[in-house]
């Protein structure tokens, strides 16, 4: 099956699997290299359990670009021990390593899920866990199988269980929601008839800040997510508020305040206490970015005539700039790993997300698009989200940050942008 | 170095209007009610050498080239406000800067309250106190219009003034 062929196949089915209302909906543009084959076969008493959590687990290897799923069909009585496995016949499909499991109630009622990740070709256990879970926390548990198989055949840790914000505008009604990393699973945190912008996730992911337009000007916003309505403001300063940024530590906010004239970063508590101002200029300073080790700050600015990308001691001090290629480079992000700088460049009228290697300085073109802003890096850094538009509606798009893969997630007749990518979970 | 800003800006509006159309539209938030008290007269064409105030004050939009400052043709109208705002020390006005919907979002926000800023400090110039005017963005969030073209964009790199009660 071409690539193509595949993702309007994916894209199909999830169209028809989705509930009706508004879920995200997933389409691979283009293959990663190296893929690992990989045969997720059902679990023995999966049925029971309100989603097919193989297909959940063979869903988010495949939209990682990592894997291949390879053809589980004609099994008839899936295995759910080693020695049931019939490891030739999955070596004759290609498959270098295989998922098998059971599901069962157990007497309390509550349900437990088991599987087992197998080497194919030493036909031999990878590792395994069992999980005890009610039928509501079937997907999680189809992600934290999917975050263990892919930490074990990648090395790295997989980000299927994280969750993603964004916002969504359709017609007059703007929207906050969370959803699961695969866009399924959405919630709202903030319904408003006035725009929504800029949220950001605490680095402990209980809580999200945001600037809303509700009072007719930008004010920001601090909301827990389990809170069911909007909190009281944490900067509601004469001008506008807006840009929020958190340390890694989640202990400090930095946003840009106009209380003082013109676009300035200020510093503060989450609860909008301790207030001090960060840069001092007669020029726009806004979109402050944390490094990971919350030592220094990345921020837009355009002091030189141009807006550019500058970093700044996070304690204030004497900022150095750090984009000279063109005149419009705005938007920087930092991978958690603090190597490479994400950020948006305007390249012949188009606005592309760029990718500097920080220590080597080489910049690299990730995307192609014309309006493509906000990138927010996944936690584990290989991917990076942003916001583009196609056919002139918003959706959300993914990009390997190699640049070798790449995903759209859209919503039938809504916008959709302003993505961020939430934290690990548990650390 | 007010006084001599001051008679520049006369000089432009004694000048500079005649032969330059004014936007007549309607504040973004046109569905609001006129704020109390305020003057509802009939439109008058800005005549050269006519006094400021009777600048009709319905006029309520600057528009902006790309980046750009305001433009010697909307001096008038913000003389006319500031004025009003001078002789109506209760008036409170909210000062909205827009931006179209290139580029960054958080940078839009910046520009258009960099936009607003630049209203607000005219106003002052003419009479206005800090106290009565509020400058903020609305960056790209609030287009008025949303086709990707020039046309379109034009109309949205603009600062509205709305008196309270109109916002």
């Amino acid at each position: 099956m071409s690539p193509r062929t595949f993702a309007a196949l994916l894209a199909a089915i999830l169209l028809l699997a989705g509930p009706a209302r508004a879920q995200l909906t997933i389409e691979i543009i283009g293959g990663g290299a190296n893929q690992i084959p990989i045969a997720v076969l059902p679990f023995a008493g999966e049925s029971m359990l309100p989603q097919s959590i193989t297909e959940i687990i063979e869903q988010d290897l495949s939209r990682s670009g990592r894997f291949r799923a390879i053809f589980v069909g004609g099994v008839n009585t899936p295995p759910t021990e080693i020695a049931q496995v019939d490891f030739p016949e999955w070596k004759s499909r290609l498959a270098d390593a295989m998922v098998i499991g059971q599901a069962q109630r157990l007497p309390d009622g509550k349900l437990e899920v088991r599987f087992r990740l197998l080497d194919v070709i030493k036909q031999s256990q990878i590792g395994g866990i069992a999980f005890t879970l009610t039928a509501a926390q079937t997907r999680l548990t189809a992600h934290k199988i999917a975050d263990f198989i892919y930490e074990k055949m990648t090395g790295e840790r997989g980000v299927f269980s994280t969750r993603i914000a964004y916002i969504v505008k359709q017609g007059p009604r703007y929207e906050l929601r969370v959803a699961d990393a695969d866009g399924q699973n959405a919630q709202s945190i903030l319904i408003s008839s006035e725009p929504i912008m800029s949220p950001a996730w605490a680095p402990d992911g209980t809580r999200m800040a945001y600037v809303s337009f509700q009072n007719k000007k930008p004010i920001l916003f601090v909301q827990s997510l389990s809170a069911s309505k909007q909190p009281a403001p944490v900067a509601n300063y004469r001008g506008s508020n807006s840009a929020p940024a958190w340390s890694p530590d989640g202990k400090q906010l930095a946003a840009v305040l106009t209380k003082d004239g013109t676009s300035q970063i200020y510093l503060m508590s989450p609860d909008g206490g301790n207030l001090r101002r960060l840069t001092v200029s007669q020029a726009i300073d806004t979109e402050p970015f944390f490094t990971p080790d919350g030592q220094s700050i990345y921020f837009t600015s355009d002091r030189g005539g141009s807006p550019q990308i500058y970093r700044m001691p996070a304690s204030g001090g004497e900022p150095v700039r750090m984009t000279f290629e063109g005149d419009y480079n705005v938007s920087p992000r930092v991978s958690p790993d603090g190597k490479i700088l994400a950020y948006i460049s305007r390249v012949n009228g188009r606005f592309q997300l760029m990718a500097m290697d920080l220590e080597s300085k080489q910049i690299q073109t990730l995307t192609d698009g014309l309006r493509d802003e906000s990138p927010s890096f996944a936690p584990n850094g290989r991917i990076i989200l942003y916001a583009t538009d196609i056919d002139d509606r918003g959706v959300l798009a993914a990009v390997s940050s190699d640049g070798r893969f790449r995903q759209r997630l859209g919503i039938q007749a809504a916008d959709v942008r302003e993505p961020s990518w939430g934290p690990f979970l548990g650390n | 170095m007010k006084k001599a800003l001051f008679s520049a800006l006369t000089v432009a509006l004694l000048y500079g209007c005649a032969s330059t159309p004014v936007e007549t539209e309607k504040p973004a938030a046109s569905g609001a009610e006129p704020a109390q008290g305020l003057p509802v007269s009939p439109p008058l064409a800005a005549r050269p050498g006519q006094p400021a105030a009777q600048i009709d004050l319905s006029k309520r939009s600057v528009f902006y080239d790309y980046d750009k400052y305001i433009k010697d043709e909307y001096r008038p109208v913000l003389q006319a406000h500031g004025k009003y705002l001078a002789e109506n020390r209760g008036k409170k006005m909210l000062i909205q800067g827009n931006c179209d919907e290139r580029g960054s979002r958080e940078y839009n926000i910046a520009l258009g309250q960099r936009r607003a800023e630049g209203v607000r400090r005219m106003l002052v110039l003419m009479g206005a106190t800090e106290k009565q005017v509020e400058p903020v963005s609305l960056g790209e969030e609030k287009p008025r219009c949303s086709d990707h073209s020039e046309g379109c964009w034009s109309q949205n790199r603009r600062s509205d003034m709305l008196y309270s009660g109109e916002y």
